[in-house]
């Protein structure tokens, strides 16, 4: 049984020179749920990352594993497994002789090298050296150095960039398995249908600010849209306004937000209303990721 | 993090840094130009020094003492091949960048002050094997040319094993100085543009022009190749004056050998320091 170990970033700010990275970022991460951090190239996912893991330090503010900081943390990559690049191998040196290094250094089990090989499917190419590697096996080598102690929490940036469409399927169930297990995966990706499968909450970070933090499906459920018309528009508007949803008038009808299609017509219905016109337009999850994450200057 | 602890993650951070090195080609690759740039140097210096040598080149070396042409011809390790473990420590500490290695490196042990002094330990022990690997073709080639020549081998005399102990342990210094240099630099085109640039024409360059005067002879003694000079025993460069009367050279007291011995270690203590509170410090990106 692991240990629960959750994440919380807590008020971070980063400055580099003159430009912020990170503007007050906080969310958390828990144990047995799959937390996917995105955001568009550049919006402070890494670095919020490499803070976390003790790469670089916070200009300001907090991110701590289990309330401590990595570098205090008694044996940090045996608690904590990271993997934030898939460039961070010698060319020269095999697979096999780079997690091997590493568990060394960390006081693992050396004999967790060729399980981890195992694990992620690298065993036939363990010997080789890395620079003959494909971007899809050091991803998988990156994510063998993560498990490598048979940590309670992973935080994995991009895990799924450069894996095959069978990789990707792979990288989910594991991912999902771990979580199940009841440890705490973080993982960041800047497209949301790459992780849409695998990830129970949701950070979207888009200029180092945090723009929405919360389970997938409050972030699915705040898309309900339904389109409805009737003869009478203003009867009906007040019907629904008083069944508690939020209603636009628009020139092709009413826009309805915060009641499902059944709901409506549920509604409209109770209230004797006729209805030329019901349907659902709901926006995909990636629409509403874009208009999150979307470059608006008014908003900015 | 209790003493005990840091201990403990110094020797690890050890056996993962050797291991580090062992699983990559650089060096035993660095080790083969070594024995053969060293052993072709001793063979030709074994026979400038030797009697046959100095007539047909009129060197007029013949009247050489035999302790000291032989010490000439095996401290070539350290006259021709400090370079080696000085570039060994600079790709210690530089290919950690290059390919951004420092990321599992620093994930593994965040203590990065561990880390440092780990390299240093693993730098003492690579130039240690350098310094042996060197011997072994400067003896290897330069004994065997001296006794074809009628000269003696002179490895019985405490003097000369007296030289190669201590060539052992300047090279293990050197490869300090390389981590310390490699360290504060970060760039390996730098690292090695500077060590090659450095060793080859700096250093030499200096050592002749310094001991010209009494003055700046007395501050170039405490050039790390001079200094070497001193630590070992013996150096051609030190040796030039003995050599050629026609060379200009200041008189001024070489150092001892255990002060050029302090001089190097200082020197690569206070670029150890200085990585340490700069680069060692930074972000790893």
């Amino acid at each position: 049984m692991t240990t629960p170990t959750p994440l919380v970033i807590d008020s971070l700010t980063k400055v580099y020179g003159e430009v912020t990275a990170l503007r007050d970022v906080s969310f958390s991460a828990a144990p047995g749920r799959v937390t996917g951090f995105l955001g568009p190239n550049g919006a402070g996912k890494t670095s919020t990352l490499r803070i976390l893991l003790g790469l670089n330090r916070p200009t300001a503010g907090s991110a701590l594993i289990d309330g401590r900081r990595y570098r205090d943390l008694e044996s940090p990559a045996r608690r904590v497994g990271g993997s934030l690049s898939a460039d961070v191998f010698h060319p020269g040196r095999s697979g096999r002789a780079h997690l091997l290094a590493l568990a060394l250094a960390a006081g693992i089990d050396r004999a967790r090298v060729d399980l981890v090989l195992e694990q992620v499917g690298l065993s036939a190419a363990a010997r080789r050296p890395v620079g003959g590697y494909s971007l899809g096996m050091r991803q998988r080598l990156g994510l063998a150095s993560a498990l490598l102690g048979d940590p309670a929490a992973l935080v994995l940036d991009e895990p799924i960039n450069g894996l095959d469409p069978d990789g990707i399927r792979w990288m989910r169930s594991l991912l999902r398995s771990l979580a199940d297990e009841g440890r705490t995966v973080l993982l960041s990706s800047h497209v949301l249908s790459e992780v849409q499968q695998t990830v129970d909450d949701v950070v979207v970070i888009r200029h180092g600010r945090v723009v929405f933090d919360g389970p997938l499906t409050a972030l699915e459920a705040g898309t309900a849209r339904v389109r409805v018309d009737a003869p009478d528009r203003d009867a009906l508007a007040a019907a629904l306004q008083r069944a508690g949803a939020e209603v636009e008038v628009g020139p092709t009808g009413l826009a309805v937000l915060g009641l499902d299609v059944a709901r409506t017509g549920e509604v409209a219905r109770d209230a004797g209303i006729a209805l030329t016109h019901l349907s659902d337009e709901t926006d995909g999850l990636e629409s509403v990721f874009l208009t999150l994450t979307a470059d608006d200057e008014a908003a900015a | 993090m209790s003493a005990a602890g840091i201990a403990v993650g110094f020797g690890r951070s050890v056996a993962a840094e050797t291991v580090k090195v062992l699983s990559t080609k650089g060096w035993w690759l660095l080790g083969l130009v070594l024995v053969a740039y060293v052993g072709i140097t001793a063979a030709g210096l074994a026979f400038f020094l030797s009697d046959l040598g100095a007539e047909l080149g009129g060197t007029g070396a013949s009247g050489l003492d035999d302790v000291v042409s032989a010490n000439l011809v095996y401290s070539s390790v350290t006259a021709v091949g400090l370079v080696i473990p000085l570039l060994f420590g600079a790709l210690l500490a530089t290919s950690e960048y290059r390919y951004q290695t420092l990321t599992p490196t620093v994930l593994a042990q965040p203590r990065r002050g561990i880390v440092l002094a780990a390299k240093a330990i693993v730098a003492v022990l690579f130039g240690a094997f350098y310094g042996v690997v060197g011997l072994v073709g400067s003896v290897g080639l330069g004994a065997p040319v001296r006794l074809a020549l009628g000269e003696p081998a002179a490895l019985d005399e405490p003097e000369v094993l007296g030289v190669l102990l201590r060539t052992i342990v300047a090279m293990a210094l050197w490869a300090v100085l390389g981590l310390g240099l490699g360290a504060l630099l970060t760039s390996q085109i730098a690292a090695i543009v500077i060590v090659l640039a450095f060793t080859q024409f700096v250093e030499p360059i200096l050592r002749l022009v310094a001991s010209v005067w009494e003055w700046s002879a007395s501050i170039g003694r405490f050039l790390p190749g001079a200094a070497t000079d001193a630590l070992v025993g013996a150096g051609i460069l030190s040796a030039l004056g003995a050599l050629d009367p026609s060379v200009p050279s200041a008189e001024v007291d070489a150092l001892l050998w255990w002060q050029g011995g302090l001089v190097l270690a200082a020197l690569a203590l206070v670029l150890l320091a200085a990585a340490s509170l700069t680069t060692m410090r930074r972000d790893v990106e």
